[in-house]
């Protein structure tokens, strides 16, 4: 390549991620300034360090981590970019905490196309900046052709918690309502439909959002009430209810009836043989709620765009085998498991 | 058991298959099990086959004499 | 969703165990056995149990093509799928289910092997399709209701000339099961009527039961798997056997007539013919209750084609599935219930798929367990 090569712009069309892009050199600088800074942009980005600093606002920190290998990397309703924002962000808002910034790791194959690296880094500006989070801090690397599946992106976010919130997952008490923000399995239902072998057609969208503007009005009229919130992503409501019950040494009863699933979310489990309430959600949250704080929350949450459907689908009880019971919607009663392993489409 | 579950056939294509909806849902599966399959009909499907076709008078006649059961003993 | 959602009911269902209530005979006991794993699963799922008087109990039958299925045939398979050159295809529900010393399909795919998950016989063609230079296996499961999508899959390969397709032939019969039950009955407790499969019957149609009805003096009733379809041939059973009646009747008649689905019948009398023996996992040996490809189609058929043979392999001795299979004993009877033997790892049949009698009770009912316990 000669030097005037060089400084041509990078071919966001047709070209692709080559191992020099995560060498260090003028094309990694390249491949960050034309792809991530320009999706991402905002101040601290702008200064170009290894590290930014930043004012933190009076009240506890909360920091937290995650990473993202989704396939496939585009679906219905969103893609890994959006999912990784809005993700972080719900790990953080859940603590009851208001984000603040984020931090991305790109870990992409050598060979992926740079159109779809814009894509996403494109798809995850547009997702900071909706949500008023900016990613901060970042970092890419380039591994061989076949070391990765297409892009890993490992984010980590960090917020501040107002001084008397402490929401823990030991906190469940018998007498607690269960609230749920919205409708089950969106998520899951829209990834499986663009699977290979699995692939069926749906309007169902990825309900990928982030939650903290609905956190913070349930925070403004309920937050004394509130034991513990969680977002149900994979493994469903039911791994959700299930953890709580361990780490709060209760049980929980729920009902079938109340429990908002959209009728092609329940078409599609059918068709694959499986269970809703084990189908991952990106953009819904469960509140343990004290009793007299229940109608307070649940009229915040209905009064958010994201909390439209709330409803109350359970309580806590008390029960020293911490089972999940769920009274069918047909009369009868079951419990609702842990998952074993993963959640297969089965025939029989 | 055998997995399978009632679906509407939407639209009759070439080689024996069919794009069947469930609730919206949509899926391309084989009807070559069947014959005389017309668009609107409801099929039971097992494994992206359709195995059978529904009877919907039979159908309702079941749903009509579940319902009558309830009528009698609860009156 | 359309003829799913007013077989759910609850209200219906009220009426439903109002009337068996009523019908039932507070004097005797009924015990009737659901042959497939698609009532036990409607069952369970439900809470049906809760719906049901206290005399009348419901068997859980071997109906599931997963659960039947022995671990030397699994080892088969995992035999295959060791092969370098081989791309084995298959369905979601045998991803987990154990081989000998805690393999499975699931493991060999993570130790290297080259295993996919299909939802079809149609998607293993296509993969046959776009990659010529593999062997493509299919490993076919299932009952009466799941062998035709087989064998068109056959008559597809032939017609598109796929000579790397073959499928590794593992399809069983119900009525031979129904009749090793049945004949096992006096050392068992006593059956006194049947919940006849729902979608093998579309394929069979309901003629077939007439042979256990009459033989045997035993009321056969056809039931969709819907839980108000299962609690309307309940009901059924329970007037048969009050009135001393054995006779086939078709609950699902909605979907099932009495000679089934000819065409589907004709294709597998085509492709296939019966073993003279196949080993059922908790029945044992039953004769001619599986099927095989014929001679004709020599060339699909993997256990020819890779000279595989057969493996047999037991199950834990400590297992029930036997004694559970013939209604003696329930789950919570056997001493690896829960301890040793849960669904993450299995040690027998009932445990293996969602639909096994001791996997339903752990997953869905083993509450019920803890309350008996409580008032007793
Ligand atoms: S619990 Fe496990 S070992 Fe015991 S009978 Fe059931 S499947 Fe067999």
């Amino acid at each position: 390549m000669s030097a005037r090569q060089r400084h041509l712009k990078l071919d966001l069309a047709a070209g692709r991620v080559e191992l020099s892009h995560g060498a260090g050199g003028r094309a990694m600088a390249q491949l960050i300034a034309e792809v991530f800074h320009q999706a991402l942009d905002n101040e601290w980005l702008r200064r170009g360090n290894d590290q930014s600093a930043f004012d933190v606002a009076a009240g506890r920190m909360v920091m937290t981590t995650d990473g993202y290998v989704i396939s496939p990397l585009f679906f219905p309703g969103g893609d890994i970019g959006s999912l990784a924002v809005h993700g972080t962000i719900n790990d953080v808002a859940m603590a009851g905490a208001r984000p603040l910034y984020l931090s991305a790791s790109f870990i992409i194959e050598e060979g992926f196309r740079l159109a779809d690296l814009k894509k996403i880094a494109d798809s995850m500006g547009r997702a900071a900046r909706e949500a008023g989070v900016p990613v901060i801090t970042g970092d890419t690397k380039v591994v061989e052709r076949g070391k990765a599946d297409g892009v890993f992106i490992s984010t980590a976010g960090v917020g501040v918690l107002p001084h008397g919130l402490d929401l823990s997952a030991d906190k469940a008490r018998p007498g607690d309502k269960v609230l749920l923000s919205g409708s089950l399995g969106d998520h899951g239902v829209a990834v499986m439909s663009r699977r290979q072998n699995l692939a069926f057609e749906t309007t169902i969208q990825s309900d990928s959002a982030a939650l903290h503007g609905l956190v913070g009005e349930m925070v403004a009229v309920a937050g004394a009430g509130l034991r513990v919130m969680r977002d149900p992503t994979r493994g469903g409501l039911a791994a959700t209810l299930n953890e709580l019950a361990q780490q709060s040494c209760v049980g929980f009863r729920i009902d079938e009836d109340g429990l908002p699933i959209k009728p092609q979310v329940a078409a599609a489990c059918e068709l694959l043989g499986i269970d809703p309430l084990y189908v991952a959600n990106e953009g819904k949250l469960i509140a343990i709620v004290a009793p007299e704080h229940t109608d307070a929350a649940l009229a915040a949450m209905r009064a958010h765009p994201l909390g439209r459907e709330a409803a109350i689908i359970g309580e806590v009880v008390e029960d020293e085998h911490r089972f999940v019971q769920m009274t069918t919607a047909f009369g009868g009663g079951r419990i609702v498991d842990w998952l074993a392993g993963d959640q297969l489409p089965r025939i029989c | 058991m055998c997995l399978a579950i009632p679906a509407e056939v939407i639209e009759l294509l070439p080689d024996q298959m069919a794009r069947v909806s469930v609730d919206g849902v949509g899926k391309l599966v084989s009807v070559a099990l069947l014959d005389e399959l017309a668009i609107g009909d409801y099929v039971v499907l097992h494994v992206g086959f359709a195995l059978t076709r529904i009877d919907p008078e039979e159908a309702r006649r079941t749903l009509a004499l579940l319902g009558q059961l309830g009528a009698e003993v609860l009156a | 969703m359309k003829y799913v959602d007013e077989y759910r009911d609850g209200k219906l269902a009220r009426g439903v165990a109002a009337a068996i209530a009523r019908d039932s005979d507070p004097a005797r006991n009924y015990a009737l056995m659901e042959f497939c794993g698609g009532h036990t699963h409607a069952i369970s799922r439900y809470g049906l149990e809760d719906l049901l008087p206290g005399n009348v109990r419901m068997v859980h039958g071997p109906g599931c093509p997963v659960c039947v299925l022995p671990v030397g045939r699994i080892d088969m398979a995992l035999q295959l799928a060791a092969k370098p050159n081989v791309t084995l295809c298959c369905y979601g529900d045998l991803m987990r289910v154990p081989g000998s010393r805690g393999n499975s399909l699931l493991r060999a795919k993570a130790a290297g092997a080259d295993i996919r998950m299909v939802y079809s016989t149609l998607d293993a063609l296509v993969i046959a399709e776009a990659e010529p230079s593999r062997d493509v296996v299919f490993f076919a499961i299932g009952f009466e209701t799941t062998t035709p999508p087989t064998a068109l899959s056959i008559r597809l390969a032939l017609k598109r000339d796929l000579g790397n397709f073959s499928v590794f032939c593992n399809h069983v019969l119900t009525p031979s099961a129904i009749e090793r039950i049945l004949a096992c009955d006096s050392d068992g407790v006593r059956i006194d009527g049947f919940v006849g499969p729902a979608h093998v019957s579309t394929v069979i149609g309901t003629a077939p039961f007439r042979r256990f009805a009459q033989d045997f003096a035993k009321p056969v009733v056809v039931a969709g798997f819907e839980p108000l379809d299962v609690m309307q041939a309940i009901l059924m059973l329970i007037r048969q056997v009050n009135d001393g009646r054995h006779e086939v009747e078709n609950q699902y008649i909605r979907a099932v007539t009495e000679h089934g689905n000819r065409i589907a019948q004709a294709e597998v009398a085509d492709i296939f013919e019966l073993r003279e023996n196949f080993e059922w996992r908790g029945l044992g040996q039953l004769p001619d209750s599986a099927l095989r490809l014929k001679d004709a189609y020599a060339g699909f058929d993997a256990e020819r084609r890779f000279a595989l043979d057969d493996i047999s392999a037991s199950d834990n001795p400590a297992c029930e599935c036997g004694a559970i299979l013939r209604g003696v004993k329930r789950p919570a009877e056997c001493r690896l219930f829960g301890t040793v033997c849960t669904p993450e790892t299995p040690m027998g049949s009932c445990m293996v798929s969602s639909e096994g009698a001791c996997a339903a009770h752990w997953s869905y009912g083993r509450f019920r367990d803890h309350a008996r316990r409580k008032t007793a």
